[in-house]
């Protein structure tokens, strides 16, 4: 994928200038990346600019990923860099966090997010905290990466999504990419940032390919953690999501637009620092509001834009209550009927939207 | 010769009712003695163990089939290789034990007790299924078994077993990849200082997912892991050697000494499951080595015909009605229907009254009934 993108991006750079003014037209040569070529370019180029990066986990090297994430990368930069590690959450996670403290930095690899519980004391305990605990002595620049969130069929035990359980601690950064611009650019922020940043990626989405911008292509294309990104302009309801409920938002909205309701699709893109500014700013322009999320409903990332909300400017702009678009209240059944139904659909999206404007 | 006359010709042609087999522990620690060198192995035993291992192996076998098809989905980690360690292992405990293992667990659960519809109507999400849908391939429970249990580590049932003083013993089942898994070393820990029944054991297949044991553990003895507790290292293709060692294991646990450790050596033709190809981190001549040298059912079928327990023509036979049985059981698990969305909710809390579970928004509201 490197070479492809290399071969790209030359003679992009020559008309980069023209590009940077024509910014809404389609590139001459699109690019297509998918989310998990992305990922992979983005802790390449990382690995490659700072020799204190490196990445372990389970499969990551040899194996060249358990779902190829970290292809080529132990071919490229060997065993110093790229580590193969014992199923051994805790342990790993413990050792990967006080490489951080003695100066190096990071990627620890959970081979999904689930198997992040069995080290999750070293998440928040040994990383999140140590910083302020330290009185500012002791930064602990790591970055906790993997999907997130529910598969196909892998039913309760490896279908959790973690967003609200890492969200919610002070002290964490937490990213939620949807789109291979997303993924590369907040990747490599991560990587760069000082403080321990968790990544939630999604399994579904890594064979999706998106256009990739010619700014994404520079080794230097970094995507600010604590900001969201408004995928699609609207007026009359502001909807919110993040990973790949985002895209079966953007659905609904095409499905929407012909019967006159335009959406305001916002793409959170980090779960913490959330930024509420911009979801104000939409609910003051549009005065609706609905979240959509996987993961479970209590306690959940909606719930918290919702309290967010009323406690800022935008609730009284607000026309109706805001809704939460959730995964079901269940643990992840296998049965495909049952597994359709606990995770939030478009018809579930729309139904959510018409109900909020009263359609 | 006419049909009824060939039937008439095997009825009357004499088998040994038994044999006497020499079985090698293969290595043994901190044990003044082990399992016993020779074990007898009746005709029915042999018939019985055949036919639960073909089953196993042709069920697996089916499951492959099935997943390809996309009839199952998500995760399946297939057990065909394996199939002398959960034989043999239940060969060796009593239905009242306890069992827990990990989530290559086809053949567990169908040794502890479920048939064979039950298992494929689980892996194919219907309502037949023996968790109606709900678990899928590495949530599979029955009477005395546990799981099934997708995130490895030591789940121990042991304490139940001592503080019930029924001389019940708990087995504890994880792989060479798991056995690096801190928490088996709390659990050690603890089933030696409290003297529990607990029989763990490492079913050691050679890789964890794509990694090797010598790539994954600092020491390869996995019998010799539990330190102060006494361990078997044992030929996990050789069913009489797994049963005997069973055997010891269990009469040892149940005289009150405390736990024992037995490390199964096996192998799994599979990939990891279902997603891994199982070529890029070993050859193709491995996987084939093994299975001409040590397939476990050939060896046994090998014991049964050579000592005139068995005859070939009547193995073929098993072979045949087990095939039968796999495909009836597919059948019902490719037409059976899927459990209903009503039941979305069901059995959240035990024992509790109905209540009220929220779906994808607000206004989707399914009963939860326990």
């Amino acid at each position: 994928m490197a070479a492809v993108s290399g071969l790209v991006r030359r003679p992009l750079q020559q008309v980069s200038g023209l590009l940077k003014r024509r910014f809404h037209r389609t590139a001459p040569a699109a690019l297509q990346v998918t989310v998990r070529d992305a990922i992979n370019q983005g802790m390449d180029e990382e690995l490659e600019r700072d020799e204190k990066v490196f990445l372990l986990g389970e499969e990551v090297a040899q194996y060249d990923g358990a779902y190829k994430v970290s292809r080529g990368l132990w071919k490229k930069y060997g065993d110093k860099r790229i580590i193969d590690t014992p199923i051994s959450e805790m342990g790993f996670a413990g050792i990967a966090v006080g490489a951080a403290m003695a100066g190096l930095r990071p990627i620890c690899e959970f081979m999904t997010f689930n198997f992040s519980m069995q080290a999750i004391d070293q998440v928040i305990n040994s990383a999140a905290k140590t910083y302020y605990m330290s009185g500012g002595l002791q930064p602990v620049p790591i970055v906790f990466r993997g999907p997130n969130g529910a598969s196909a069929g892998v039913a309760a035990q490896h279908s959790q999504c973690f967003a609200a359980w890492y969200g919610h601690c002070p002290g964490l950064k937490v990213v939620s990419p949807w789109s291979s611009e997303d993924a590369k650019g907040l990747i490599k922020s991560a990587i760069r940032d000082n403080n321990p940043v968790v990544v939630l990626e999604n399994e579904l989405m890594y064979g999706v390919p998106f256009e990739f911008p010619a700014e994404a292509q520079s080794k230097d294309f970094l995507i600010p953690i604590g900001k969201a990104k408004i995928e699609r302009q609207g007026t009359h309801i502001t909807v919110v999501s993040h990973s790949r409920p985002v895209g079966h938002c953007l659905e609904a909205a095409t499905v929407l637009s012909k019967e006159g309701i335009e959406c305001e699709v916002i793409n959170m893109r980090t779960i913490r620092p959330m930024d509420i500014e911009t979801i104000e700013a939409s609910v003051v322009k549009t005065n609706h509001l609905i979240t959509v999320e996987g993961g479970w409903p209590q306690f959940g990332v909606g719930a918290e834009i919702c309290a967010r909300i009323m406690e800022g400017p935008a609730f009284n702009f607000l026309d109706a209550p805001a809704v939460r678009v959730t995964g079901a209240d269940v643990p992840m059944p296998y049965a495909k009927i049952l597994e359709d139904n606990s995770v939030p659909q478009v018809k579930d999206i729309i139904f959510a939207i018409k109900k909020t404007l009263n359609i | 010769m006419s049909f009824k006359a060939s039937r008439v010709l095997v009825a009357s042609r004499n088998f040994a009712n038994d044999a006497t087999f020499e079985i090698k522990v293969r290595s043994g620690l901190r044990l003044e003695e082990g399992p016993p060198v020779t074990t007898v192995l009746t005709r029915e035993d042999g018939l019985k163990y055949y036919r639960m291992m073909q089953t196993v192996h042709r069920m697996e076998l089916k499951a492959d089939q099935l997943y390809k098809q996309k009839i199952i989905r998500g995760f399946c980690h297939l057990c065909d290789g394996q199939e002398a360690c959960c034989v043999g292992l239940e060969a060796g405990i009593n239905p009242t034990d306890h069992l827990i293992t990990a989530y290559r667990a086809h053949g567990f659960t169908f040794t502890r007790g479920l048939s064979v519809r039950e298992i494929l109507a689980e892996l194919t999400g219907r309502k037949g299924g023996c968790a109606k849908g709900k678990g899928g391939s590495m949530h599979m429970y029955a009477k005395n078994f546990y799981g099934g249990n997708g995130i490895v580590g030591a789940q121990v049932l042991a304490l139940a077993c001592k503080y019930n003083g029924k001389d019940e013993v708990c087995l504890t089942l994880y792989g060479d990849g798991a056995a690096n898994q801190g928490q088996i070393f709390e659990a050690y820990n603890m089933a030696a200082l409290w003297k529990l029944p607990c029989i763990f054991i490492c079913e050691n297949n050679r890789y964890g997912m794509g990694t090797s044991v010598e790539r994954a553990a600092a020491s390869t003895d996995y019998y010799k892991r539990g330190d102060f507790i006494p361990g078997l290292r044992v030929d996990g293709m050789d069913i009489l050697c797994v049963r005997e060692a069973t055997r010891f294991a269990a009469a040892y646990c149940r005289s009150g000494k405390g736990p024992i450790l037995m490390e199964l050596q096996t192998y799994r033709y599979h990939g990891h499951s279902m997603s891994d190809p199982g070529v890029s981190y070993r050859t193709r001549e491995e996987i084939q080595e093994v299975r001409s040298k040590s397939d476990p059912i050939m060896l046994l079928k090998d014991r049964m015909v050579n000592n005139n327990l068995a005859s070939v023509e009547e193995l073929k036979e098993i072979d045949v009605e087990v095939r039968k049985e796999i495909e009836d059981a597919a059948q019902f698990a490719t037409a059976d229907p899927e459990p209903p969305l009503e039941e979305l909710g069901y059995h959240i809390y035990s024992s509790d009254p109905p209540f009220e579970v929220r779906g994808a928004n607000q206004w989707i509201k399914f009963k939860s009934v326990s």
